[in-house]
C-alpha cells in the first residue's frame, strides 16, 4: 500500500498496464516528455519511449480516429482527451466507429482495446469548457463502456479493468479529486470489476445513488441526515454504461426511496434513465417519488458556479423531501 | 524537413508579399493514351502477363457486377447499390501494387480492390442480400463489405472517417514490425471532412506508413468539385502537410500501379505516408437513389465514356498479344452467368437468427440486451406474421 492521490494512482495504473504489456500505447495532446496538463502520464515517455507514448497535433477527432484504427489493428491504445469538454468533436469517431465497429462488422474487427481517458466535471472555477460532465451523452451510444471512479483506490483498480476489457471504455476522472483525493492504493496489481456498484454504506431509509466527484456530496449530505435520524443507503454507480441495475433495485426494494445526483444538467441526464427503470422494476416498493438533484439545465456557468453545483445542502433537502413525502 | 518548422529556421523577406500564385498545377502521370498505346517517354511497369490480365479481368467482373446489381436494385431484389463505372481502374490497379498482408480501408466504391484480393461473387451477394452467411450478419447496408481473412476492414457510411484511422492501423502495423501498410481510400468529396485534415496531419507527424489514396472523380453526389475545393485538387494539400504526393491518371491502370507501387516502396522504407489523387470520372450515378441528369449533361458523360480505363488496357493488352478477344468474350459471358446465377441463389438463403440482434454490441451480451431480446421474442411469438424473416426460427 501506498498514499496516492487519484492522478498518482492513474499513473501507477498506466505504468502497470505499459510494463505487462508491449501494445499498450498513451498518446493525446501534451502527454509525451511533459506528462500531461494534469500530470497523469508524468515519466511514462521516459520510461518506455516516445513510440510507446507520445504528443499528437491538437486535434481530438484525429486522436480517437487513430486509436480506433491502431485498436482494430490489435495495438492497446489508451487515448487521452485533455478535457470531458473537448470530446464532442470526437464524438462521430466515438459514436459512430468505436462503438459500431465490432457489430457492423458482424465480430470480424473490434476497438474492443481502446480506453479513452478523459478529465470531467465542475467545481475548478473552469467555467463553461472545464467543467462539464458528458456521460449522459455516451450512455445513449450502444457498443461503449462507461467508467467513473470516485477515488484512486477505485481509479486504478477500475482504469486497469478497462484497459483489459475487450470494449471500447470511455473513463470519466473527476479532475475536482485529482489531488484532493488522497488515498491507499496497493502498488501491486488489482482490477475492480467493470458494471458492478459498490454499495459504501447501508443504510434503511432511503437509497442515495451517485458517481465520481459526486460521492463526496452524498457523503455528506448523508451525514447531515443521520443527525437527523435518517440511515440512508449510499451507492456508487462507477459504471454508467452497463450499469448494475441489480444492485440499485435490490437496495430501492429495501429503502423504499431513491435519490439520484450528477453534476450533469437534469434534463436527458443519466438520473432519467435510472429513475425510469427503477420505477418500472420497483414500481410496487417506490414510498415516494424519485429524487433528482443535478445541475441546472444551463451550460456550465463560471460566477454562479456554487449556486449551480448539486451540492450537500440540495441533496440534504432533498432527502428530506423525499423521506417525508 | 522536420527541422525547418522551427520559428527560428523561418526564412525572412522584408517586402510585403502575399503569395498569390502558390496554385501550382500539379502534373498528371499518364503512362498509356486513352488509346492504349504507351507515351514514348514513359515507362510501362513490369508486369508479366498473368498479372496484367488480372487486372482486366477484374476490371470487368466488376463492371458486370455493377450493372446486374444496378438492375437488381431496379427490381427490388436489393435495397440500395452504389456502381464504380468508370473508376474500376483506380481500385483494382492500386490493389494490385499491393501485397496481401498490407490492410485496405476503402470508402465504398472500391469493390474492385476487394475483388483484386480473391472475394468471390457468393460473398458479394451475401453481403448484398444481408444473409446469415454474410461476414456483417446481415446488420449493414449494401456494399459496406468487409473481410478480416483479406485484410479488407469492414465498410462504414460516415465519410473520412477512416482516414485518421488508417493513421492509425499503419502506425500499428510498424509497431509491431510488419512489413505492411495500410491503403486509405476516399473520394474528393470526403477529402473536405475534418478527418481528412486529422488523418493526413498525423500520419505525416507521427511517422505511419500509409498510403492514401484519393479518387478524384469530379462529383460528390450533385456537388462538382469546383464547389468542393478552390485549390489544385486534393494533391496540392498533400505537400501542406509535408506528405509525399502525386497526381495521376485514375482511368490508365498502369499509371495507378506504378504510382502505388512506388507509394508503398517509399511508405516502409520511410514509414511516412504518401498521398495518391487519381483524376477519374465517375460514369455511374452516386447510387441506386441518384439520377445524375439532374446535375450533368449526356455530352460531359460521354466525354469521359472515350477514356473508359477497362477499353485502354484491353487495347495495351491486344497489342501485346496477350488477349485472345473471342476467349475474353466467352469469359465476359460466363462471368454474367455466374453472376446471375449467384444472385438467384443467394437471394433465397434466410437472414440470421433474430438472437443475432444484440450480438457483437459487445464482446458478450450485457444484461439489459438479454432482456430486450428476451421480450422480443415473447412479442414476436405473439404475432408472428409481422415478422415473416425470423419468426419461423424463435
Amino acid at each position: 500500500m501506498a498514499k496516492m492521490n487519484l492522478l498518482q494512482a492513474i499513473n501507477n495504473a498506466l505504468i502497470t498496464a505499459m510494463e505487462e504489456n508491449e501494445k499498450v500505447m498513451v498518446f493525446g495532446e501534451d502527454v509525451g516528455h511533459f506528462g500531461g496538463v494534469f500530470r497523469a502520464t508524468s515519466n511514462l515517455q521516459q520510461q518506455f519511449g516516445r513510440d510507446r507514448c507520445f504528443n499528437t497535433p491538437l486535434t481530438e477527432q484525429g486522436i480517437i480516429g487513430f486509436a480506433n484504427g491502431l485498436a482494430s489493428q490489435g495495438s492497446v491504445p489508451v487515448a487521452e482527451i485533455q478535457f470531458g469538454d473537448y470530446i464532442f468533436p470526437a464524438f462521430d469517431q466515438i459514436v459512430n466507429e468505436t462503438a459500431k465497429w465490432r457489430y457492423r462488422s458482424g465480430g470480424q474487427f473490434s476497438c474492443g482495446t481502446l480506453t479513452i481517458r478523459t478529465p470531467y466535471g465542475g467545481g475548478i472555477a473552469g467555467g463553461h469548457y472545464h467543467s462539464q460532465s458528458p456521460e449522459a451523452y455516451f450512455a445513449h451510444t450502444p457498443g461503449l463502456k462507461i467508467v467513473m471512479p470516485r477515488n484512486p483506490y477505485q481509479a486504478k483498480g477500475l482504469l486497469l479493468a478497462s484497459i483489459r476489457d475487450d470494449n471500447p471504455v470511455l473513463f470519466m476522472e473527476p479532475k475536482r479529486l485529482y489531488r484532493a483525493s488522497v488515498g491507499e492504493v496497493p502498488e501491486e496489481d488489482y482490477t475492480l470489476p467493470l458494471g458492478k456498484a459498490e454499495i459504501t454504506k447501508s443504510g434503511t431509509d432511503i437509497t442515495l445513488l451517485a458517481w465520481g466527484a459526486q460521492m463526496e456530496v452524498l457523503d455528506k449530505a448523508t451525514e447531515m441526515a443521520q443527525k437527523e435520524g435518517i440511515d440512508a443507503e449510499v451507492i456508487d454507480l462507477r459504471s454508467i454504461l452497463p450499469w448494475d441495475v441489480d444492485t440499485v433495485c435490490e437496495s430501492v426494494v429495501k429503502t423504499g426511496r431513491l435519490l439520484i445526483s450528477h453534476e450533469a444538467p437534469l434534463t436527458g441526464g443519466f438520473a432519467s434513465e435510472i429513475a425510469a427503470t427503477v420505477q418500472d422494476k420497483c414500481f410496487l416498493n417506490l414510498e415516494s417519488p424519485i429524487a433528482r438533484v443535478c445541475g441546472l439545465d444551463t451550460p456550465y456557468p463560471l460566477a454562479h458556479e456554487k449556486e449551480y453545483m448539486p451540492d450537500h445542502l440540495k441533496v440534504f433537502e432533498a432527502i428530506k423531501r423525499t423521506v417525508h413525502y | 524537413m522536420k527541422d525547418r518548422n522551427h520559428l527560428s529556421n523561418v526564412g525572412l523577406v522584408h517586402k510585403v508579399s502575399i503569395i498569390e500564385n502558390g496554385l501550382i498545377d500539379i502534373p498528371m502521370l499518364q503512362i498509356l493514351k486513352p488509346d492504349g498505346s504507351p507515351h514514348k517517354d514513359a515507362v510501362v511497369p513490369d508486369i508479366d502477363q498473368e498479372l496484367a490480365l488480372k487486372i482486366y479481368r477484374t476490371m470487368r467482373f466488376i463492371r458486370v457486377l455493377d450493372e446486374r446489381m444496378v438492375a437488381a436494385q431496379r427490381q427490388g431484389r436489393i435495397s440500395f447499390y452504389l456502381a464504380s463505372t468508370g473508376e474500376e481502374a483506380a481500385s483494382v490497379a492500386s490493389a494490385a501494387a499491393l501485397e496481401p498482408q498490407d490492410m485496405i480501408m476503402s470508402q465504398y466504391r472500391e469493390q474492385g480492390a476487394l475483388a483484386f484480393r480473391g472475394y468471390s461473387t457468393e460473398a458479394f451477394m451475401n453481403q448484398m442480400f444481408s444473409n446469415e452467411k454474410e461476414a456483417n450478419k446481415g446488420r449493414q447496408m449494401p456494399i459496406h463489405y468487409g473481410d478480416k481473412s483479406l485484410n479488407f476492414m469492414t465498410i462504414s457510411s460516415p465519410l473520412g472517417t477512416q482516414i485518421p484511422q488508417a493513421s492509425g492501423y499503419a502506425y500499428g502495423q510498424k509497431m509491431a514490425g510488419e512489413e505492411a501498410v495500410t491503403i486509405c481510400y476516399f473520394g474528393e468529396g470526403a477529402a473536405s471532412e475534418g478527418d481528412f485534415h486529422a488523418g493526413l496531419n498525423m500520419a505525416a507527424v507521427l511517422n505511419c506508413p500509409v498510403i492514401f489514396f484519393c479518387r478524384n472523380n469530379g462529383y460528390a453526389i450533385s456537388t462538382p468539385s469546383e464547389e468542393q475545393f478552390a485549390g489544385d485538387g486534393i494533391a496540392s494539400r498533400g505537400l501542406g502537410y509535408g506528405v509525399k504526393t502525386i497526381r495521376v491518371d485514375g482511368n490508365d491502370s498502369f499509371a495507378v500501379y506504378a504510382a502505388t507501387q512506388k507509394a508503398r516502396a517509399l511508405a516502409l522504407k520511410e514509414n511516412c505516408p504518401v498521398l495518391i489523387e487519381a483524376m477519374t470520372y465517375r460514369l455511374a450515378a452516386h447510387s441506386t437513389s441518384d439520377d445524375p441528369t439532374g446535375y450533368r449533361s449526356k455530352e460531359e458523360e460521354s466525354k469521359w465514356q472515350q477514356k473508359d480505363p477497362i477499353a485502354r488496357l484491353g487495347a495495351w493488352l491486344k497489342g501485346k498479344g496477350w488477349l485472345d478477344e473471342e476467349q475474353e468474350n466467352k469469359d465476359l459471358e460466363t462471368m454474367r452467368q455466374e453472376v446471375l446465377q449467384e444472385l438467384k441463389r443467394v437471394e433465397k438463403v434466410p437472414v440470421c437468427k433474430i438472437d443475432e440482434i444484440i450480438e457483437d454490441v459487445y464482446d458478450t451480451p450485457p444484461w439489459h440486451l438479454k432482456e430486450q431480446l428476451s421480450e422480443l421474442k415473447k412479442h414476436m411469438a405473439k404475432y408472428p406474421e409481422a415478422y415473416p424473416k425470423t419468426s419461423g426460427r424463435l
